[in-house]
C-alpha cells in the first residue's frame, strides 16, 4: 500500500502494531463505558427498592399506630365509633345467611346498554376464555357478574385446606407464576406463550395479584374464573398484597372504587373475605413448597395446616378474641409487654437495618414520646385509666364534643375495644406473617425483616433446617422483584419467581415463570412486555429506568428540604451558603435514611460544584421540582404532606366510608390530627384550616380527595420526549 | 505545612469514602466482600480506565493468597487508594479516542464498516466477546447508512458521560 517491498514488512508491522494499540485503546474505553452503565443500572435498582421498601415500612408503622389507637381508644359517640370501625372492619363477623343477603347479585340489573362479557354458572372454559378476550379488549365485567363470580369463588375457596397438596402424576408439567401486581399484559403474555390453564396445563399462582398495576381486578377475575372451571388444576396462594389494609395504600381499593362506582363497596367487602379464605401455600409431590414470601426459623407446616386462616382478614392485624375485662387489667398486661416492642427509628444507613420494627400486637409507643422505658409505663398504669383514655382522646382530636351526643358509650359497655391477645394466638399469627412477608438473605440466621416491617430475613441454614424438617427439596417463593424475573439462592434450594416485567419502569426487569415436571427440575421461561418493537440499546434501557428512579429520588430530596437545609447549615459554619460535596453526601444520607450510595449517585444529582463546593440553596432549584403555589401554607407542613402522601391517602380512604371520594371539613381535620399524632408532630388547627382553605371546595363543604392529592403533587419540571432514540428536552438548561 | 497535611488527610478521607460507596454497590451480602468478577466494574466506576491486562495485574495485588472468588474490602481499599492518589489509568480524552478510530480507518473513509470494526474488536488487542460486540454495534452503527460514523459516535458517547 504505497511502501516499497523491502520496507513493506516494516511498514505493515508498524501499521499492525498501531492498529493493535488503537484497538486496545478502544476496547479499554468501551469497557469502562459499559462498567459505568452497569453501576448506574445497579444504583437505579437500589433506588427503586429502597423507596419501595421504605413505603412498605411506612405502611407497617401506620398500621402499628392504628393498632395502638384501637387498643387505647374508646369512642364516646357513634361518629367516633364509625371512624374506628372503618379502620378495622373485620370486627364485623358475617353469618352465612347475612352474606347471601348482602351480596345478592340477582337484585342488580344488567342495563340494556351493557356490551361487556356475559358469564353463567356453572362456569365453563369458554366463559373463562371469553373473559380473557374481553379484558384484552379493555372491556369491563359488570358488577352483577363480578359479585356472582366472587361469591362462587368464595364457596370454592372455603372447601380448600390451608396448604394445597398437588401431584405431577397426571400431567406433564406444572407452571408456577409469581407476582403479577395488576399487570394484565404480563398475564396475557404468559397465557400466550404457555397456553391457557386446562386439564393438561395446570397452574399455580403465588400471590400478589393486585396493587400498583392498573388491572388488578381483571387479573383476579380471570384467575378466579379458571379456578372454578379447573378446580383440580388451578391453585392460588395468598400474597401479602391480598390484604385490604395494604390495598388501601397501594391502589387496588382505588381501582375497584373507580371502576365500580355504585357497587364498589360491596365488591370490596366481598374481596376482603375472599382474600382471607385463600390458601396459604401449595406443596407439589410433598417435595416442593410454594408460598409467597418464604419461611422463618419457626415455620411449621403442621401448625399452618391447622389454623383458621379466614380469621386473618388482614395479616397485618393480630387475631382478636373479644373478652370482657376492665381496661386497667388490659393496660397493665400491655405495660409489662411494652419493653419488647420499643419502636426505634430504623436506620437504613447502616444497611444491615437490624433494629427491631415489627408488627406488634402490643402498643409499642404512646403519643407524646417515641421511646418509653418499662419504668415509665408502670407509672402510667398507676394513673387512673380514665385519665389515660382522656389523654389519648385529646391527642387524636376527639375531645371536641360532637353535636350528636345521643349514642354515647361508656367503655365498660363497649365490647369491641377491650381485648387481650394471648401467646398462642401470637405464635400462630407469626407463622402466617412469616410465610407471606419474609425474604431470603445471604448470611446465616433469622432476623426480623426491619426493611419491610413484617416477617423475617432467613438465611441458608434456616432454609436447610426447615426444608429438611418437612422433607422438602425446593422452596419456590415470590415477593421480590428480580432483574431477570427469577433468582436462585441458598444452594439452589430457594427459587424466587417474579412475573411482573417492567415492574419499576419500562425496561427495568424481565418477568418469568417456572415449569416443573415429575422430575421436579425447574425450567425457567423469561419474557418482557414491550410496546416498542425496536430493540433498545443498553444506554437507552438504562437511561429510561434511571430517569424514573432519579425523579423519585429528587422528589424525596425536595420533600425533605427544610431538614436538609438545617443540616447543611450545621456544616456551613461561616454561613457561606456552600458546603463541600463530601459533606453533602454525609448530610443527605443521614436525613433521608435510604441507605443509598450517595457518592456514586452524586454526579446525577449535583449539576455543578465549582471548586468542589455546592451552593445548597440554589441546588434545590436545580432539582427541577415544582411545588404548587400555595399562599398561607407553611413550607414545613407542605413537606410533611409530600412525604406522607401515601399515609394521608390511606387515612382518607378509610374515613371516606361511602367511597364517594369526598370528605367533609371535619373529616379532613380528623385525618390531619391522626397523621400528626402518628408522626408525633405538632400541627396547629390554624395550619390545617389554612390547608383546607387553599383548596377550592365548593361541593357543599366537602373536599375531593383526589383533587386535594393532585393539587399538592410535586411536579417534575423536566419533560422528556423520546423520538427514535433522541431525547428532546422541553425545558432548556435542565440536565439530567 | 499543617494546613497542607490537613487537606491531604481530607482528600484521602474523601477518596476512602468514594471507594467505600462504590464497593458497597456490589457488596450484595453486606459483609464487605464482592465477587471477584465485579471488581473490574468497581474500579472502572471510580473513573479508572485500565486495560484487561492492567486489571489482571491489579487483581493479583488484591486477591487472597488462595483465591476464594471473593475480594475483601480490607485488601481493596489500600490498593485502590494508591491507584487514585497516583492517578493511574486515567480516562481517555476524546481526541485520543478519535485518533484511535482514525487509525483503524486505514482507507481514510471517514467511517468504518461494521465488519471492519468487528474484525478489529473481536480479533485484535484484548478481544471482545460476541455480546460486547453486538452491544457496541447496536449503538454505533448508523441505521440508515449501515456504517459507523465514528466521529459522531465518539462525540455522542463522551457528551452524555459528562
Amino acid at each position: 500500500m504505497g511502501c516499497g517491498i523491502s520496507l513493506n514488512n516494516d511498514c505493515s508491522l508498524k501499521k499492525t502494531e498501531r492498529a493493535m494499540k488503537a484497538a486496545v485503546l478502544i476496547q479499554r474505553w468501551y469497557r469502562q463505558y459499559v462498567a459505568r452503565m452497569e453501576v448506574r443500572r445497579r444504583c437505579t435498582w437500589t433506588i427503586f427498592q429502597s423507596i419501595e421498601y421504605a413505603g412498605e415500612q411506612d405502611q407497617i408503622k401506620l398500621q402499628n399506630f392504628f393498632t395502638y389507637l384501637m387498643d387505647h381508644f374508646t369512642p364516646t359517640n357513634s361518629n367516633q365509633r364509625d371512624l374506628i370501625s372503618h379502620i378495622f372492619t373485620e370486627d364485623e363477623v358475617y353469618k352465612e345467611t347475612e352474606l347471601e343477603k348482602y351480596f345478592d347479585h340477582e337484585t342488580i340489573e344488567l342495563p340494556e346498554s351493557y356490551t361487556g362479557p356475559h358469564i353463567d354458572f356453572p362456569l365453563t372454559a369458554a366463559h373463562a376464555a371469553a373473559l380473557v378476550e374481553a379484558f384484552r379488549h379493555k372491556q369491563q365485567l359488570h358488577a352483577r357478574y363480578v359479585l356472582q363470580l366472587l361469591h362462587e369463588t368464595l364457596k370454592h375457596l372455603k372447601l380448600l385446606p390451608n396448604i394445597n397438596r398437588v401431584c405431577t402424576c397426571f400431567c406433564e408439567e406444572i407452571t408456577i407464576c409469581g407476582d403479577l401486581h395488576g399487570q394484565l399484559d404480563d398475564l396475557l403474555l404468559i397465557f400466550y406463550k404457555n397456553g391457557l390453564p386446562s386439564v393438561e396445563k395446570p397452574y399455580i399462582f403465588n400471590g400478589d395479584y393486585v396493587d400498583r398495576g392498573k388491572n388488578s381486578i381483571e387479573i383476579l377475575l380471570i384467575l378466579f374464573a379458571f379456578l372454578l372451571v379447573y378446580p383440580n388444576e388451578v391453585h392460588m396462594n395468598r400474597g401479602n398484597h391480598e390484604d385490604y389494609i395494604v390495598n388501601l395504600r397501594y391502589g387496588f381499593t382505588k381501582e375497584v372504587m373507580q371502576k365500580y362506582k355504585m357497587h364498589g363497596r360491596k365488591i370490596h367487602k366481598l374481596l376482603q373475605i375472599v382474600f382471607s379464605w385463600m390458601p396459604l401455600a401449595t406443596v407439589i409431590d410433598q417435595k416442593v413448597l410454594i408460598t409467597h414470601g418464604g419461611i422463618s426459623d419457626t415455620t411449621d407446616l403442621d401448625i399452618i395446616a391447622k389454623v383458621d386462616r379466614h380469621k386473618y382478614v388482614s395479616v397485618l392485624r393480630p387475631p382478636k378474641k373479644k373478652k370482657r375485662h376492665n381496661m386497667a387489667e388490659a393496660l397493665s398486661i400491655r405495660g409489662a409487654r411494652t419493653s419488647e416492642g420499643d419502636i426505634q427509628t430504623t436506620n437504613m444507613d447502616s444497611r444491615h437495618a437490624l433494629r427491631r420494627l415489627s408488627l406488634t400486637s402490643t402498643p409499642c409507643y404512646s403519643p407524646g414520646t417515641r421511646k418509653r422505658s418499662p419504668h415509665d409505663i408502670s407509672r402510667k398504669v398507676r394513673r387512673s385509666v380514665e385519665e389515660e383514655l382522656e389523654k389519648c382522646r385529646r391527642q387524636v382530636g376527639f375531645s371536641e364534643p360532637y353535636e350528636d351526643g345521643k349514642f354515647s358509650l361508656s367503655f365498660s359497655e363497649s365490647d369491641s375495644e377491650s381485648f387481650e391477645v394471648c401467646e398462642s394466638d401470637n405464635a400462630e399469627w407469626k407463622q402466617i406473617v412469616d410465610i407471606l412477608w419474609s425474604d431470603p438473605m445471604h448470611q446465616e440466621g433469622c432476623v426480623p425483616n426491619a426493611v419491610r416491617g413484617g416477617g423475617c430475613y432467613y438465611g441458608p441454614d434456616v432454609t436447610e433446617k426447615v426444608l429438611s424438617r418437612h422433607n422438602i427439596q425446593l422452596l419456590i417463593r415470590s415477593h421480590e422483584c428480580k432483574q431477570d424475573g427469577y433468582e436462585f439462592c441458598h444452594n439452589r434450594k430457594v427459587l424466587t419467581i417474579f412475573s411482573a416485567s417492567n415492574y419499576y419502569e419500562l425496561g427495568s426487569n424481565r418477568g418469568a415463570y417456572v415449569k416443573l415436571g415429575p422430575d421436579l427440575i425447574p425450567h425457567l421461561v423469561q419474557y418482557q412486555v414491550s410496546r416498542t418493537t425496536r430493540k433498545l440499546t443498553m444506554k437507552q434501557r438504562v437511561s429510561r429506568v434511571e430517569r424514573s428512579a432519579l425523579r423519585a429520588l429528587r422528589e424525596q430530596l425536595f420533600s425533605h428540604k427544610s431538614d436538609l437545609i438545617s443540616a447543611f447549615e450545621k456544616y456551613d459554619n461561616n454561613k457561606t451558603g456552600r458546603i463541600s460535596l463530601n459533606d453533602w453526601a454525609t448530610v443527605v444520607g443521614s436525613v433521608l435514611q435510604l441507605g443509598l450510595p450517595w457518592r456514586v449517585l452524586r454526579s446525577q444529582l449535583v449539576q455543578s460544584a465549582p471548586e468542589g463546593l455546592l451552593e445548597y440553596h440554589a441546588w434545590f432549584d436545580d432539582l427541577a421540582i415544582e411545588q404548587p403555589t400555595t399562599e398561607h401554607v407553611h413550607q414545613s407542613l407542605l413537606e410533611t404532606l409530600y412525604r406522607n402522601r401515601s399515609n394521608l391517602e390511606t387515612i382518607f380512604r378509610i374515613i371516606d366510608s361511602d367511597n364517594s371520594g369526598l370528605v367533609s371539613f371535619e373529616e379532613f381535620c380528623q385525618t390531619w390530627k391522626l397523621l400528626s399524632s402518628h408522626l408525633n408532630m405538632e400541627i396547629s388547627n390554624e395550619a390545617i384550616s389554612d390547608l383546607a382553605r387553599s383548596i377550592d371546595f365548593n361541593k357543599d363543604g366537602s373536599i375531593d380527595i383526589n383533587e386535594f392529592l393532585e393539587a399538592f403533587r410535586l411536579v417534575d419540571k423536566i419533560h422528556y420526549t423520546e423520538r427514535e432514540g433522541s431525547l428532546l428536552l422541553t425545558t432548556p438548561g435542565a440536565l439530567l | 505545612m499543617a494546613e497542607e497535611k490537613e487537606s491531604a488527610e481530607a482528600m484521602i478521607s474523601e477518596i476512602h469514602k468514594q471507594i467505600t460507596d462504590a464497593f458497597d454497590v456490589f457488596d450484595h451480602e453486606f459483609n464487605k466482600t464482592v465477587d471477584v468478577r465485579e471488581v473490574g466494574t468497581i474500579i472502572r466506576s471510580l473513573s479508572c480506565c485500565p486495560s484487561e491486562g492492567e486489571l489482571h495485574d491489579l487483581l493479583a495485588e488484591i486477591e487472597e493468597e488462595e483465591p476464594t472468588g471473593y475480594i475483601r474490602f480490607e485488601k481493596f481499599l489500600p490498593t485502590m487508594t494508591k491507584v487514585l492518589m497516583e492517578r493511574r489509568y486515567r480516562p481517555i480524552p476524546e481526541d485520543v479516542l478519535l485518533q484511535a478510530f482514525e487509525v483503524l480507518d486505514q482507507e481514510k473513509k471517514g467511517h468504518l464498516e461494521p465488519e471492519e470494526l468487528t474484525k478489529y474488536m473481536s480479533e485484535e488487542g484484548e478481544p471482545f466477546t460476541q455480546e460486547e460486540m453486538e452491544e457496541m454495534l447496536s449503538a454505533a452503527v448508523d441505521p440508515d447508512k449501515n456504517v459507523i460514523l465514528y466521529k459522531d459516535y465518539v462525540g455522542m458517547m463522551t457528551v452524555e458521560d459528562n
